[in-house]
């Protein structure tokens, strides 16, 4: 259902294995990420410096990590200043718990949700389900699989797993519209409608945020369709949950994060609205706003000297839209509320390397290194991939199995020797059985009888 | 809700959390950061920026605004914040000045008349602030319709002069809403819809 948390419950290759039988779906990615790629490329190459602007994001991230104490602390007396309020929240239950908590002394029943990938994280559509509050999507995408109960694919587009005829035939049977034609506009002004009665009556609206600023406490959110205004605006208690990862040090840095983040997402020079606010503003807007800090997880990324860059991520989904893996299997293969490249090593991570079928992401890779290279805050994928195999179990074994060849294959007597003897091709055999996520997708060539030395000492004999 | 029992006493999220990422102990960096070049501003090519975005942009004098807004506004019911200056009003037109009204009743009002604190010349952006002309946030955003007056003078070239320009807004803690073209959504197959919650029509007056 919509929600998703990050727990896989099947190893990358199963999923992969299963998804890849979805034709429609492959058919949907594929135009979309190709789309998107031609139109990335141009909103890009009109900025002269974007590559000194992404080495500036990545350093800002560095930095704002470096110092994450003393940011976090400043923003939230800066959010307090302003008569906003700070909750912190060490995971996903807690989180909701939180969240909970807020919309009940409130009195409501319901709420709005702006579409963040964080509450998804914290399967917070379900846990506040089970405390009888229910949690009304209004981003067009995130609404289309909320009423469908089916999972967000993509982050940018998480419908786009479904075609026009679907979405018309949902929401005639789910909102009871009756719609003369498939056309998007007519289905756009469906859901308006429908959610225009929302906004107008909510109390409650949730969120997460794009970047919140420690020198001002300012809280910005990039969006597209004016629901996130509309729930900034309207209902009179507004939270906001946010990983801790995403506070910036200062002002002037939004000036390079609303450069990069655009351009690489949506693909535009400019998203059409982006709010920005500092705690409460009297007679403009909610009477409260709740922001929640989380960490569930992100602190073990941090912890790790070469997987904590991965804690830059601005969520922009560029790396998708490039990934030839992420093309083929499609969002639902990662497991995660996390998909593609940036999935394949933030779940793991996040789950601090302890769960066996996210650890089985990092393999949902060629390597090849496309996604480093749209990256706007430079994150070495590849870099932390092969990281992380080597951490996790059955890396342990990849790693071990490449060592062990290479120190034999340094010393060509032993090398000969072992070719001969045929020990050391079935040994090998064995040892890359052990790392299975290797060979399932290669085939295992045949030890040959004679090996390629023996062959070209003797060819002319 | 927020603390947890360990050892000696009650340590609350926030210090487990905090007491975590110092323990990461990350080697600190610091980014350099540059003061915003200002640059020669084009609103030629402003105005086609916003265009691209299809916002439709009308150019004039401060003395031919109220015409241009008579028209454009059709002579239906036209809201403003409580101090937009009258100057720019049609006089014929049906204008209600924000005193708190509800939802409900901006709900009946087909456009908003507001002034802004900056237009941005490379991605066609307009910011409100919540300055002088610009009203709460609900003006500019229930009426189907925005007419938004830019003055030149507004105008910068790039996005880091905009956020510098809007430094004292943002440390005084006023909301700020970018916007850049009518709301839009792409959700459905990539084709682009205009108009989804936010003001279908957006209309920006450029006074020279
Ligand atoms: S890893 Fe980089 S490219 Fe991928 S979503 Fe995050 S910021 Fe964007």
């Amino acid at each position: 259902m919509s929600g998703g948390g990050i727990r896989p419950q099947r190893s990358f290759s199963e999923a992969a294995r299963q998804e890849l039988k979805n034709r429609q779906l492959r058919d949907n990615l594929g135009f979309a990420t190709g789309t998107i790629r031609a139109k990335r490329l141009n909103a890009v190459s009109e900025v002269g410096d974007w590559e000194e602007v992404r080495t500036h994001g990545a350093a800002i991230k560095d930095e704002a990590l470096s110092h994450l104490e003393e940011n976090l602390i400043l923003l939230e007396s800066k959010v307090e200043e302003a008569g906003g309020r700070v909750h912190w929240a060490k995971d996903a239950d807690e989180a909701v718990e939180i969240i909970a908590g807020l919309i009940e002394e409130n009195g409501a029943k319901a709420c709005v949700k702006i579409k963040s990938i964080t509450t998804d994280e914290i399967e917070l559509n379900d846990g506040l389900a089970d405390r009888g509050i229910s949690a009304i999507e209004t981003d067009l995408a995130e609404l289309i699989c909320q009423l469908a109960d089916d999972s967000p694919s993509h982050i940018l587009v998480p419908a786009i797993h479904k075609n026009r005829s679907e979405i018309k035939a949902l929401f005639e049977e789910k909102l009871g519209e009756s719609l003369d034609t498939d056309d998007p506009a007519i289905l756009a002004e469906a859901a308006r409608r429908y959610l225009r009665g929302k906004f107008l009556t909510s109390g409650v609206a949730v969120s997460g945020a794009n970047f919140a600023v420690a020198e001002t406490g300012t809280v910005c959110i990039v969006e597209s369709e004016g629901n996130g205004r509309m729930c900034l605006t309207l209902p009179k208690v507004f939270i906001s949950v946010m990983g801790i990862e995403k506070v910036l040090p200062r002002w002037q840095d939004i000036a390079t994060f609303m450069t990069l983040l655009p351009r690489s997402s949506t693909a535009e020079r400019m998203n059409p609205y982006t709010s920005m606010w500092t705690g409460v503003t009297p007679g403009d807007g909610p009477e409260e706003f709740h922001l929640v800090l989380l960490d569930n997880g992100r602190t073990s990324v941090l912890a790790d000297p070469i997987g904590r860059q991965t804690l830059r991520c601005i969520r922009c989904s560029a790396c998708l839209n490039v990934c030839p893996v992420y093309e083929r299997v499609g969002g639902h293969a990662y497991g995660s509320v996390y998909p593609g490249p940036i999935g394949a090593i933030l779940t793991p991570q996040l789950l601090n390397l302890e769960h066996r079928q996210a650890n089985t992401l990092p393999y949902a890779s060629t390597l090849c290194g496309a996604c480093y290279e749209v990256c706007p805050v430079k994150i070495n994928i590849p870099e932390v991939l092969v990281h992380l195999r080597g951490k996790t179990e059955k890396g342990g074994a990849e790693q071990l199995t490449f060592s062990a060849v290479a120190k034999v294959m340094q010393r060509p007597k032993l090398f000969s020797q072992a070719i001969k003897k045929a020990k050391f091709g079935k040994r090998l055999a064995e040892l890359l059985h052990l790392s299975k996520g290797w060979t399932e997708s290669r085939d295992l060539p045949d030890i040959p009888d004679e090996s390629f030395r023996e062959w070209w000492r003797n060819r002319d004999k | 809700m927020n603390h947890s029992e360990s050892g000696g006493g009650i340590v609350t999220s926030k210090q487990a959390i905090l007491e975590r990422v110092r323990a990461c102990s990350v080697p600190q960096v610091q980014a350099e950061r540059s003061p915003a070049e200002a640059m020669s501003v084009d609103i030629d090519r402003f105005c086609q920026m916003l265009t691209d975005y299809r916002a439709l942009v009308h150019r004039c004098h401060a003395h031919e605004a109220p015409s241009i807004i008579g028209r454009l506004s059709e002579s239906k019911r036209l809201v403003t914040p409580q101090d937009f200056p009258s100057e720019f009003i049609p006089e014929a037109a049906a204008v209600v000045r924000d005193a708190y009204l509800s939802t409900r009743e901006l709900d009946q009002i087909d456009t908003a008349l507001t002034l802004c604190a900056v237009g941005i010349e490379e991605t066609g952006t307009i910011v409100l602030d919540a300055g002088p002309g610009q009203g709460r946030r609900a003006i500019s955003l229930i009426p189907d319709h925005h007419i938004c007056i830019v003055r030149a003078d507004q105008v910068v070239h790039s996005v880091a002069e905009a956020v510098a320009k809007l430094n004292e807004s943002a440390r005084a803690g006023d909301p700020l809403t970018w916007i850049s073209g009518p709301s839009a959504t792409s959700d459905i197959e990539l084709v682009r819809v205009e108009g989804v919650h936010g003001p279908r029509k957006l209309e920006v007056i450029v006074v020279e």
